[in-house]
């Protein structure tokens, strides 16, 4: 987006009305597309989380007599049981772990991929992306058959290894698109004005990296927030995490209400955090 | 004594030798520049100096120790790099401080020595602008400052330059030579323009292909090339095959095919019966109206072929009567005449017999 903006920027004058028109044409159908299929259903969801459930499933009708049928009861049940923030906040909690240590697993590997020559970069890179080609779901099995004899299986442990497993790549790949990047003349001129290699990373690398880092940061946490399949394969009974919990309100309860209310609470929590840091961020920049 | 000390350093890069047995003393407080074609291994032979490469043969050593070993953070030698290289997430301030952080300098210091500097660059209004809200001659000053900041033995230039277009690469000339005698530092600077060159240095070492072909004050360069590169590389030069005929101490007879006899400036250790080059400068040769009387010893007839006009001079392409095509520099200096010679004009070409220099192949 900003790429685009600042190109149309340099572009001679006379043609700016034109090209105006043809980004609004050519960005049409992806913006038809993202409302249709995105803020719609959203749209469903914050309504249905003021209806009642259906009787065998669904939700009941929004009008009874002319009557609105609407309620708060999902929120209020929400916020009279701790359990559930409880489930909310162990659930940020291993999407921050699974978060660090895929930052911490990634680095050294994206540094490595961006430092090696031209020619093998792109293979390494196919490398990085090769275990999507089999599915998710096997992969996960691949782990209860290791896990299982070394008595890790349904352990925390178990839950936070395949959640950085499954999600590294989102990690390694923003971070290597940001440090192949870097002009090896920064690290030449840091080393020649006095930088060791410690001095260098953390003075030059690791703060010109912190685009990838937070690109990478977070298609990592968010997936990992709504993700049930590994909490449900790998994890014990205490291990349920939001996801589990939304899952098992539209599949297994049958209380879509109460499903909609949870994925609208936790959207909501994760825009006021990517907000906070946005805000954040800008505000050091600015005090730097 | 020489700051720097270059001891026969060769380096080669497979079965290509970058640079061959290269000696070189560079005396302290010098603008020194090493000027070559592309290849020539000038920047090979910077990288060393600074400790991004070592040599296979031979030793630098700075201060008369060897720089053998020591990694480039740890040598008191920075670099102004091509590209600048300012880190772009540092302020002007930040880039300009960042050797005297990395030097462990107390926040007294280095607010004292950033303001000075500063200063010395006129960058004191752009302390707080990040680098890519400069021009690029603001950026050129930014590296300059940082490379000197924390008083470096020597600073080596990589081609500082070669970013800017012609108008401010003059400015910048003027200024880079203004601040090396401020400062006092010693500059090794490297680039492939000549005229840089002889603008900028005190000295400048001549290299093609990995050797020094010539070391010496650029007047000395420019006047008196020692072999065909250093001529044909510096400047445009005209030259001729020829014969020696007979060497005294206070002058050459050269036979040149076509042309006869011309009279030439002495040269030490030149026996008749030799075979070389003569070179004499574009600006060397005379060109006057057919008509005019010549009383230089060496004149001939020929016919303007082609003219270049470049605005303070013009270049005329002269066929002499026996086919020998010669450059001729002239002058615009007479008000309001543009040119002096029309293409097919004859007229008279000639040049002072202490004029050119005789160059053994």
């Amino acid at each position: 987006m900003t790429d685009f903006s600042t190109d149309s920027a340099t572009r001679p004058h006379e043609s700016g009305r034109d090209s105006r028109v043809t980004q609004w044409l050519v960005s049409l159908p992806p913006t038809l597309f993202l409302l249709v299929f995105f803020l719609a259903p959203a749209l469903i969801m914050l309504v249905a989380s003021f209806q009642y459930p259906g009787e065998f499933g669904g939700l009941a009708p929004l009008f009874i007599d002319g009557q609105a049928n609407l309620s708060l009861e999902t929120y209020r049940f929400f916020f009279s049981d701790l359990i559930y923030a409880e489930i909310f906040l162990r659930s940020f909690l291993v999407a921050a772990a699974t978060t660090l240590i895929c930052l911490i697993l990634a680095y050294p590997l994206a540094l490595t991929i961006a430092h090696s020559p031209k020619r093998h970069r792109d293979l390494l890179v196919l490398l990085v992306i090769l275990p999507f080609a089999s599915n998710f779901l096997i992969r996960i099995y691949a782990w209860i058959i290791l896990l299982g004899p070394a008595n890790l299986l349904y352990t925390p442990f178990a839950v936070i290894a395949g959640m950085v497993y499954v999600h590294l790549p989102f990690m390694i790949l923003p971070l290597y698109t940001n440090l192949e990047k870097h002009d090896p003349a920064l690290l030449e001129a840091a080393q020649d004005l006095g930088a060791g290699a410690w001095t260098r990373f953390w003075r030059v690398t690791f703060p010109l990296s912190l685009p990838g880092i937070w690109s990478g940061t977070a298609l990592v946490f968010i997936p990992v927030l709504g993700m049930f399949a590994i909490p449900e394969l790998l994890g014990g009974t205490g291990d349920i995490l939001i996801g589990n919990l939304i899952k098992e309100q539209f599949l297994d309860n049958r209380d879509w209400p109460l499903g909609s209310t949870l994925s609208l609470l936790l959207t909501l929590a994760v825009l006021l955090l990517a907000g906070f840091s946005a805000w954040a961020g800008r505000t050091r920049r600015r005090l730097a | 004594m020489a700051i720097l000390e270059i001891r026969n350093v060769t380096r080669r890069f497979g079965n290509l030798k970058a640079v061959d047995d290269v000696s070189l003393s560079i005396e302290a407080g010098e603008f020194f520049t090493l000027l070559g074609p592309s290849g020539c291994g000038k920047t090979t032979l910077l990288r060393m100096i600074a400790g991004f490469d070592e040599p296979d043969q031979g030793a630098l050593f700075l201060e008369g120790r060897p720089l053998a070993g020591i990694p480039p953070e740890k040598r008191p030698v920075h670099t102004v790099f091509q590209s600048y290289a300012l880190f772009p997430h540092m302020s002007v301030a930040q880039n300009i401080a960042f050797p005297l952080r990395m030097a462990g300098k107390d926040e007294d210091e280095i607010r004292r020595r950033l303001k000075e500097t500063l200063e010395l660059v006129h960058l004191s209004d752009k302390a707080q602008h990040f680098p890519h809200e400069l021009s690029g001659g603001q950026k050129q000053r930014v590296a300059l400052a940082r490379g000197l900041i924390n008083k470096p033995r020597l600073l080596l230039l990589d081609e500082p330059l070669g970013a800017l277009d012609a108008k401010l690469r003059e400015q910048m000339e003027g200024e880079l030579i203004a601040l090396q005698r401020e400062v006092g530092i010693t500059f090794v600077f490297v680039t492939h323009s000549q005229q840089e060159a002889l603008a900028l240095s005190h000295r400048i070492a001549v290299m093609n292909e990995g050797r020094i072909e010539q070391v010496d004050r650029p007047e000395q360069i420019y006047g008196y090339p020692k072999n065909r590169f250093v001529a044909d590389f510096i400047g445009t030069i005209n030259l001729l095959p020829v014969e020696v005929c007979e060497a005294t101490h206070g002058h050459l007879r050269l036979a040149v095919a076509g042309l006869g006899e011309i009279i030439a400036p002495a040269l030490a250790g030149v026996k008749a019966g030799e075979r070389g080059m003569f070179a004499l400068r574009p600006e060397q040769v005379r060109v006057s109206a057919r008509h005019e009387a010549q009383e230089l010893h060496n004149h001939y007839h020929g016919k303007v072929r082609d003219y270049l006009y470049l605005g303070d001079v013009t270049v005329y392409k002269v066929e002499l009567d026996n086919g020998v095509l010669l450059e001729a520099l002239l002058a615009n200096s007479a008000p309001g005449r543009a040119k002096f010679f029309e293409i097919g004009d004859t007229l008279g070409v000639g040049w002072r017999h202490d004029s050119g220099v005789y160059l053994r192949d």
